[in-house]
């Protein structure tokens, strides 16, 4: 993977002249920096913990104007933001804060949309701690970082109150056809950048919902489905046709869409394959991977079963396997169906654990239990096949592994029983087999993951470009919203050439004639 | 949103679901299946391809009224439109030449082996088919797969037709006559796949079923279709739902596929007082 941390030059320049810009000078002015490292970090109003977990609306209430402007006044407006360095499709930061500063949300969004196309979702998903935040000079003066995921959310938010999204102009259509397939973020994303260049854009989609993991797995309480709603509405409005119930390798493959016209190929198909435990008793009757609990709550509400009809089992002593934001969310979830213990099961300790530091706060809140270094080594079951209690070893920890992270090591010995009727496995998920499996041509690596070249987001097949979890494996929204990026000012720079080389042979036959 | 082209009873409790749909049409080969939701609030359910006519572009399933879902099915009339129809899912059953082949289907296996007999007799393998109905009134499609058979034999409890055994004692009998029988294949509910499985072991003679266990996304995607084959768990949607009758963990798919059981009774009163006031 890219892990460069040198600012690209048209980044850096960009940033420099919106800096020096006369209201930017006047507005560092008017509050010197002292004062503002002095100003607290205002805190995102949340509900209850004792409210929130018995139901799925959103735990994040959102900063209103005042509390947005009173933290835009927190940053610093340094010469050298870092925090953009920190943003993996650099957002310039400091500019769309200063205009929240000002009151200018309009311009806000506008500056933010540039470069990040889902803000709304971003600010509500991205690991800004590890991100952005993290380099925040503030944090180095203070300890306390601008809260830039807040701020960026706010924004998003503010220009969906208000009802009139701003559509761009849309160039006349270039007679080029682009095939997207699947519709998560990397696919959306392509989607939007394309059509605003003038190309027919048609995104496929195998389930019948868009979204992909924002909509089948990250849970209402964290991301409501109507900020997901809005996104694909701009897009339709942006004239991107949406096929769902379209399974590319199946309903048709890569070949067929190229013979039924399409010029170029995006592969955004996710990392939709669950990874199981392989220990005896795993296909016991209540233990799901994580997707499957979450699809069936999220997806197919079986939250408000019997009025939908999609039934999940309702555990009254559930264990979540894994550490990371699907196990997260999956073990929030069960707490919100009724469990009277629900609890992570994680084979590391807490400060190995992947998931956003927000989540785990507000797991602890509403009443989850932390299972640190153990690992379950067994399931069994009653009867009628139904797991009742996992057998489990206790951990401590080794050397580093390749991750960075110390790696477990089973105490010999300490197996112990933990009763329990419900275990969801949210131990990682692999790259979707699909296209691979039918698209022969494509080169994959040795996870399943689609190979790419890092600097065109381009696979090995010609006029097909890849981005998203499906060349990573499990990463983030943001990485995949950024590799498409990429992919997109690739493929219009593909089409473009196609273009001239279509003109270029129709005007030697021109000249033969 | 799908457009039904055709519903209708066949007999009691079994329906023909005819649906437009051109990519599924074009693509779709014996042994695979759909995924299907019957409305907004419904559930995805998978259904095996039954029929196809590619020029008009349709394709045909058969099911068994059951739960909630498929009684929501049976009231869907010609011009309906249903939000998801999805697919060709699963891999396609191995079509080859074998020599002679035994297709047994049961309930609305009848319809889904239909296929399958089809190609097999295209391939150049002697067919002879074997349906098992309870009653001699519940049998369809018998012309049908009578045209792709070098022999049909009706097995129906209160028959005048060829016999009165459950099926696999029929299997038997006809495996005791046959010369050679190179390859079996099920189809139908879980138990008539698992006796057939039972029967034809002693003799040694490959037999395929289509499992059918709760799916919910049909693509890999989740892992509530897992079963174990040969003492390793499988997608059944993606791996499958062809897999070798003799190496499948029968009680564990049995068993799985109860896992809803309360809850499949509470949604179909539900429907039922919803529909029915
Ligand atoms: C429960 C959960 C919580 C998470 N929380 C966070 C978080 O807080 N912050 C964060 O940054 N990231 C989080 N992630 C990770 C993040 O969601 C993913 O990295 C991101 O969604 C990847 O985007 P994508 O577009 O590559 O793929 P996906 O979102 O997986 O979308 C792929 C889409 O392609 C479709 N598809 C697959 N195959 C085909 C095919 N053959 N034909 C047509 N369509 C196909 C799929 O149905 C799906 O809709 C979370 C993930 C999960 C599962
Ligand atoms: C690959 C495959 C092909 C199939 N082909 C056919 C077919 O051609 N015709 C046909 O009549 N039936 C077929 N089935 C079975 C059919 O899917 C179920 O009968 C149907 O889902 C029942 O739904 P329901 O809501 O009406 O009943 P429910 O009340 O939900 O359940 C009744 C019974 O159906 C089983 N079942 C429930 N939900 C599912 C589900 N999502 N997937 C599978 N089984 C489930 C349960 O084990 C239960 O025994 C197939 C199943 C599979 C896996
Ligand atoms: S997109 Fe993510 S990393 Fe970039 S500024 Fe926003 S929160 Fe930070
Ligand atoms: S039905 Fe979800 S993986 Fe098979």
């Amino acid at each position: 993977m890219t892990e460069k941390k040198e600012m690209a030059p048209e980044l850096k320049e960009g940033l420099k002249a919106e800096f020096n810009k006369e209201w930017r000078k006047e507005l560092r002015k008017s509050l010197p920096v002292k004062e503002r490292t002095k100003l607290r970090r205002q805190k995102m109003p949340e509900r209850k913990p004792e409210e929130r977990n018995v139901d799925f609306d959103e735990v994040n209430l959102g900063l209103d104007a005042r509390k947005a402007k009173k933290e835009a006044q927190r940053c610093l407006d340094c010469a050298n933001p870092q925090c953009v360095l920190g943003c993996p499709v650099g957002i310039d930061i400091p500019t769309f804060i200063k205009l929240i500063e000002i009151g200018d949300f309009a311009q806000s969004i506008q500056k933010m949309k540039e470069t990040n196309s889902l803000p709304a979702i971003c600010g509500r998903v991205c690991p800004q701690e590890t991100q952005c935040e993290e380099l925040c000079n503030l944090k180095k003066a203070t300890g306390t970082p601008v809260a830039i995921g807040n701020l960026e959310r706010f924004i998003a938010d503010y220009e969906m109150s208000q009802g009139d999204v701003y559509i761009p102009q849309i160039p006349p259509p270039t007679g080029y056809k682009v095939a997207i397939i699947g519709a998560g973020p990397a696919g959306l994303t392509v989607a939007g950048e394309l059509a605003k260049k003038g190309h027919k854009v048609t995104i496929f989609e195998a389930l019948h919902v868009a979204g992909g993991v924002l909509a089948y797995g990250i849970p209402e309480f964290r991301l409501p489905k109507k900020n997901l709603q809005a996104e694909v509405d701009y897009l339709k409005r942006l004239g991107v046709e949406l096929k769902t119930n379209f399974i590319v390798g199946l309903t048709a493959t890569l070949e067929d869409l190229r013979n039924d016209g399409f010029d170029a190929f995006f592969i955004g198909t996710g990392a939709g394959l669950p990874n199981f435990m392989r220990v005896p008793g795993e296909n016991l009757i209540g233990i799901y991977s994580a997707n499957e609990y979450l699809t069936r709550v999220n997806l197919m509400r079986a939250y408000d079963f019997p009025k939908y009809d999609t039934p999940v089992f309702l555990g009254k002593r559930a264990a979540v396997l894994g550490g990371g934001n699907v196990a997260m969310d999956s073990v929030r979830t069960a707490k919100r169906l009724g469990a009277e213990l629900a609890a992570i099961v994680y084979r590391r300790s807490r400060i190995e654990m992947p998931a956003r530091i927000e989540e785990v706060h507000h797991a602890e809140e509403e009443g989850i239990e932390f299972h640190f270094l153990t690992t379950p080594t067994k399931f069994i079951g009653d009867e009628k096949h139904q797991v009742k209690a996992m057998e489990c070893l206790r951990m401590e920890l080794g050397e580093p592994d390749s991750s960075g992270r110390r790696r477990p090591i089973p105490i010999e010995g300490s197996e112990f029983i933990m009763d329990v009727d419900m275990v969801v496995v949210a131990i990682g998920n692999s790259p979707n087999p699909l296209i691979p499996q039918t698209t022969p041509q494509l080169k994959v690596g040795k996870w399943g993951n689609v190979e790419v070249d890092w600097d065109t987001m381009a696979t090995s097949i010609e006029g097909v470009y890849a981005g998203g979890d499906i060349i990573r494996g499990g990463a983030t929204v943001i990485l995949a919203m950024g590799d498409a990026r990429i992919a997109a000012a690739e493929m219009d720079k593909y089409l473009n050439t196609k273009k001239s080389k279509l003109q270029g042979t129709k005007s030697k036959k021109r000249r033969a004639k | 949103m799908a457009k039904i082209l055709l519903r209708e009873r066949l007999v009691p409790n079994i329906h023909i679901l005819e649906v437009y749909s051109p990519d599924i049409a074009r693509k779709c080969k014996p042994g695979q299946f759909v995924i299907i939701m019957p409305d907004e609030h419904g559930e995805r359910i998978p259904l095996t391809i039954a029929d196809w006519d590619r020029k008009k572009g349709s394709v045909t399933s058969v099911f068994m009224v059951v739960g909630t879902s498929t009684h929501k099915l049976s009231i869907l009339k010609a011009g309906d439109e249903i939000p998801v129809f999805v697919g060709p899912l699963g891999r396609p059953s191995e079509i080859k030449k074998y020599g002679t082949v035994l297709c047994a289907g049961g309930c609305f296996g009848i319809a889904a082996i239909y296929p399958l007999a089809r190609a097999l007799k295209k391939a150049g393998n002697k067919v002879i088919t074997v349906l098992d109905v309870k009653a001699n009134y519940l049998l369809y499609w018998e012309d049908k797969l009578r045209a792709e058979s070098d022999l049909l034999f009706i097995s129906a409890r209160d028959s005048f037709y060829d016999c009165k055994d459950y099926i696999p004692r029929t299997l038997k009998n006809i495996m005791k006559k046959e010369s050679e029988i190179h390859r079996v294949h099920s189809i139908g509910c879980t138990y008539l796949m698992s006796t057939c499985s039972e029967a034809t072991k002693p003799y040694g003679i490959k037999t395929i079923v289509s499992l059918n266990p709760i799916m919910v996304d049909g693509t890999g995607m989740c892992g509530a279709c897992r079963v174990t084959v040969d003492g390793k768990t499988k997608f059944a949607c993606v791996d499958g739902p062809d897999f070798d009758g003799h190496l499948v963990d029968w009680e564990e798919l049995f068993s799985r596929r109860k896992s809803y059981f309360e809850d499949e009774i509470q949604s179909l009163c539900y429907w039922e007082k919803k529909e029915f006031p």
